[in-house]
């Protein structure tokens, strides 16, 4: 992998209405490299996603892939792959009328076009179904098109955004089997916009992304690495009460997700049987030990959860028509 | 690959998708011609008593509805085929052709060319009923009818597309279909001459009116009997001529890639 950047991204701004999502954000991507955008849902990574694939306006800002712009020319485009959220598919058309169009948006035609169609429904495994409707189709195997899809015109940069979304993890661990593979042979550059911990966990390097900039840029073990300790998750009874508990016989970081008390403490499993003891056995339902997640590194460089939607209303998220510009 | 290999890659992508939708669609078709048969007929028969329009007498209720059923297709047919592209763009197919290679104007091209063609299938169908009102096919301007119905189709696909990239929910493009874009027939001279009055001027500023004059006019202007607003059918092919470059150029702006 060479250190050069292959995608530089400048200064990107963009704003909803008056609602602005990014404020200058930067980052760059080496040859070959799989590059995560981590955010939680609202922190502006799918809008960093849509503007460099074209699906909106750049507002300002610049990125350009091997010294092109991406921004202001349709020709580099030639070199890109995208998966987005929801599969770019028709599902009233067949898997093999599918590829074939987006092979013809490709410039790629006739025989050579049939040929790539096949290879890449063979590569996902769906041959024997490619005549059927894409609406017949179950999530996982749609996704699997798209992904045939995207990578039909052998990208050289591959954007996904929320690849995996809707998919359960027997299928999400497929699609990534398949994609790494791939990202292998051919020397592919991926940029991943995620919110999944897992999913993250499978990139080079990530971004951590918060008020619309990127607030660090590290492997995915130095990030965990910040954290420091292990995490103890404590469930049984009210959250709430229990942190107090804690708080008020141990030195312990606590935070609470749903019905689930998590504590940070050096030498986990010396302190499993003391906060046992000290709680009550007969009203935990259970207790465990983990390693620090990327969620974890999260909560601890931004403040916020992973997994909070900081989406406002759909009506508040985009502007008047006509005055989607920064003043 | 050059720009002109790209540009058609993504209009003949888009071009092509149109119509191999259209081929799986049964229903669709059998709405497409039965939805203005219907329309002329309950209208024409159930004005024939009472209709009588000044400086048309001996001019029958379907003879002068004809024409506006005829824009009524090109009209509807670009507002149903456009819907589509406000959920398309956030979430379907055509997230893959903005990401491609294309530009913004083959892209705009692919559509409208897409929906032009399913447009004059309809308007060919249509029109082969103009013998059971006295109006021989071989009397019809052909020459005059095509750019006619090309132009309003093109026009109005254009300006369709523009209004679905720009509203959010299929909920708005309805409403503005329903306050906006089907009124615009009403006041196209489909249903009635331009009254001399406020009204006049909203119908010479009405893109539809042109096409249903241009319509009325190839087809068989002396038994029609009503004269455009802009007088005899250069007037209405420049109007439409006139209005379907602005809506092009509006809707390849509205798509574009950088905020102006």
């Amino acid at each position: 992998m060479s250190d050069a950047p292959a995608l530089t991204v400048e200064g990107l701004v963009h704003s909803y209405g008056e609602r602005e999502v990014l404020r200058g954000l930067s980052f760059s991507l080496k040859p070959g490299e799989v590059f995560g955008l981590l955010g939680p849902n609202g922190s502006g990574k799918s809008t960093v996603f849509a503007v460099l694939a074209g699906l909106l306006p750049c507002q300002g800002g610049s990125a350009t892939w091997r010294g092109r712009s991406l921004l202001d020319s349709s020709a580099v485009h030639e070199e890109l792959g995208v998966v987005f959220q929801t599969p770019s598919l028709d599902p009233k058309l067949t898997a093999r009328a599918n590829l074939l169009l987006c092979a013809r948006l490709h410039g790629l035609f006739g025989k050579p076009a049939r040929e790539r169609a096949d290879a890449e429904l063979a590569a996902v495994g769906l041959s024997g179904r490619a005549d059927e409707l894409v609406g017949t189709y179950s999530g996982g195997m749609t996704r699997r098109l798209d992904l045939a899809r995207a990578l039909l015109t052998t990208p050289r940069l591959l954007l996904m955004d929320e690849p995996t979304s809707g998919l359960d993890a027997a299928s999400t661990r497929d699609f990534w089997e398949r994609l790494e593979e791939r990202q292998a042979r051919e020397d592919l550059s991926i940029l991943v916009a995620t919110h999944r911990p897992d999913e993250a966990e499978r990139c080079h390097r990530l971004a951590v992304l918060a008020g619309g900039t990127v607030e660090r840029v590290a492997r995915p073990d130095e990030l965990s690495a910040l954290v420091g300790g292990d995490i103890v998750t404590v469930k049984g009874g009210d959250p709430e009460s229990l942190k107090t508990e804690v708080a008020e016989r141990f030195d312990f970081d606590a935070w609470t997700t749903g019905d689930e008390l998590h504590l940070l403490t050096d030498r986990g499993h010396e302190q499993v049987p003391r906060i046992v003891e000290a709680l009550g056995t007969g009203r935990l339902e259970s207790v465990s030990l983990r390693s620090p997640t990327l969620a974890d590194a999260f909560l601890k460089i931004v403040g916020t959860r992973l997994d909070v939607d900081l989406d406002p209303p759909k009506e508040q998220r985009r502007g008047p028509p006509f005055r989607r510009r920064r003043a | 690959m050059t720009a002109w290999q790209r540009n058609w890659g993504t209009f003949s992508c888009l071009y092509l998708r149109e119509m191999l939708r259209l081929g799986r669609e049964r229903m669709r078709w059998a709405g497409a011609f039965a939805q203005p048969l219907l329309f002329w007929f309950i209208i024409g028969s159930g004005m024939a008593e009472s209709f009588r329009i000044q400086g048309a007498e001996g001019v029958s209720a379907l003879q002068y509805f004809f024409p506006g059923i005829l824009v009524m297709i090109v009209l509807f047919t670009s507002i149903f085929t456009t819907i589509s592209v406000v959920e398309d763009r956030q979430q379907g197919f055509l997230q893959g052709v903005l990401a491609g290679p294309g530009s913004r104007l083959a892209l705009v091209l692919g559509k409208v060319c897409g929906v032009t063609t399913l447009v004059f299938i309809q308007v060919g169908v249509f029109v082969l009923m103009a013998p059971l009102i006295d109006l021989p096919l071989a009397e019809i301007a052909w020459a005059r009818l095509v750019p006619v119905v090309l132009l309003a189709s093109v026009g109005l696909t254009a300006m369709n597309f523009t209004l679905a990239w720009v509203l959010d929910s299929v909920q708005s493009y309805h409403a503005v279909m329903s306050v906006v874009l089907i009124p615009t027939w009403f006041l196209s001279g489909a249903l009635f001459p331009p009254p001399h009055s406020w009204l006049r001027n909203i119908m010479i500023l009405n893109p539809v009116t042109h096409a249903v004059d241009g319509v009325r006019a190839s087809l068989d202007p002396t038994a029609l009997g009503v004269i455009g607003v802009l007088g005899p059918v250069a007037g209405s092919l420049i109007a439409l001529s006139v209005y379907c470059i602005a809506m092009l150029a509006l809707a390849s702006w509205t798509c574009r890639r950088r905020a102006a």
